[in-house]
Order: structure tokens, then C-alpha cells, then sequence
């Protein structure tokens, strides 16, 4: 199980190769890749800035995949988020499972980005030609959550 | 008593406050979140507007989400920000 927060890109293949090659158990890996867009809420994003709040986020998320683990069975999972400032089709976030199924690791992915997107203390600044905002919390992010807890 | 905690504040409060992070004696009266939100509201202006309870604020105690219900206690690393935005 891996956390990374960081500045720099990552190579999303490598890390599937790595994660799939980590046990011959494996029959299934699921990923998901989140990017910058360059249209949010009507107005045109030229430049994102992510904070986040350093410890509690590594803390956060490792629980998160903790939590994952105990509604499914997987063999490994990796998450990665970057900070800083992004551009319009810039890698954010990769998640990714590694199991022996399809099923479990599809789940798992999805769970994780769910609470991610509620949880982990990341906040995005988008700098638009009308100015720097702050990103708001989406009420359909908690309803993808709250589908796990039922 | 000198009840001294930690009091961080993240992105949209950071900002609007001028502020990322204080140390601060809290007031006896001081027992809970919602308690020491209200006593940060007292201070006015920029304070009042983020802490009067209109905005959606978060907090954390040790890096822990909690409700507005839980108690602060001496040495707590306690922690406000807006729901967050990341993924």
C-alpha cells in the first residue's frame, strides 16, 4: 500500500507495472487518472493551485485504502496526488488496485476516489481570466460517497 | 488554567483571515469546537464572517475530521478549512 503527495509528474504506466508485477497472485489491476480541465463552472481555467494540509493528508488517505481493504480483498493499492501549480491536461491524481479479480479491484477504486474526493485536505484555486476562486465542494461528490455507507 | 492549543487555518480561511496558523490560550468557557469557533467569531470583522456559522466550515483535532460537538483539550492541534476540493 503506497501514499504519495508531491509536486512532480508521475508515469502512470510505470506505477501499473510495478503494482502488477508486485505478486503472481495477481489477476486484475483498476485505475483511475484524474486531469486538469480547462472549462470549470462556465469559466475557462488557465492555471490550478492545490494546497493541502501536510500529515493529515498521508494520514487521511492511508486510512482511506485501510478502509477499502476491509469491505474487499486486494493485494495492493497505490494512490498518488499531486500539489502545487497545474495546468489544463496535467496528471492530478492516480489511484490504483491490484487483485486477483476484476470485481473487488473496480470496487475498491472506486470507494477510494469517493472518499478522496470528500475527506483527503486537498483545496483547488483555479486562476481564470476573471480571476483567482476557490474551487467549491460539489454536493454530487458526498452523494458518491454516502452510496458506500448504505 | 493556561489551556494553549494550536490553531492551523487552510486555503479560503487562510486568506480571508491573513492567518495559517496561531497559538492560542483558551478561555475557560472554551469546550468544544463549536465553543472555539464562537470565541474566533468574537474577535470580529474577517473572523466574524468565516466563524458566525453561515459559511460550510470544516475542522480537524490531531488531523482528525470531527464534528462541531467535540471536545478541545490543552496541546490539541486543532484545525479549520472548507470542505474539501481535491481528486
Amino acid at each position: 500500500m503506497s501514499v504519495r503527495v508531491q509536486h512532480g509528474d508521475f508515469d502512470a504506466g510505470a506505477e501499473i507495472a510495478r503494482l502488477r508485477r508486485s505478486d503472481p497472485g495477481i489477476g486484475a489491476v483498476a485505475s483511475f487518472i484524474g486531469q486538469v480541465r480547462d472549462v470549470n463552472d462556465g469559466a475557462t481555467v488557465g492555471t490550478l493551485t492545490l494546497e493541502h494540509y501536510p500529515g493529515m493528508t498521508e494520514k487521511t488517505l492511508a486510512e482511506i485504502i485501510e478502509r477499502a481493504r476491509t469491505r474487499w480483498d486486494f493485494f495492493d493499492a497505490l494512490i498518488i496526488h499531486r500539489i502545487g501549480k497545474l495546468e489544463p491536461l496535467d496528471q492530478i491524481v492516480m489511484v490504483a488496485v491490484a487483485g486477483s479479480h476484476r470485481d473487488e479491484c473496480f470496487s475498491a477504486c472506486e470507494f477510494i476516489m469517493d472518499y478522496l474526493k470528500t475527506e483527503a485536505p486537498f483545496w483547488k484555486k483555479e486562476q481564470t481570466p476573471e480571476g483567482e476562486r476557490w474551487v467549491d465542494a460539489r454536493v454530487s461528490d458526498d452523494v458518491a460517497r454516502q452510496r458506500w455507507e448504505q | 488554567m493556561n489551556r494553549a492549543v494550536r490553531i492551523l487555518y487552510f486555503a479560503r480561511l487562510r486568506e480571508s483571515l491573513g492567518l495559517s496558523a496561531e497559538e492560542a490560550a483558551l478561555p475557560d468557557d472554551v469546550a468544544d469546537v463549536a465553543g472555539l469557533m464562537r470565541w474566533l467569531a468574537a474577535r470580529g470583522g474577517a473572523w466574524q464572517q468565516e466563524f458566525d456559522g453561515c459559511r460550510q466550515i470544516r475542522a480537524a483535532i490531531n488531523q482528525e475530521l470531527v464534528p462541531d460537538a467535540a471536545p478541545v483539550a490543552a496541546g490539541d492541534e486543532v484545525a479549520f478549512f472548507p470542505p474539501v476540493t481535491g481528486g
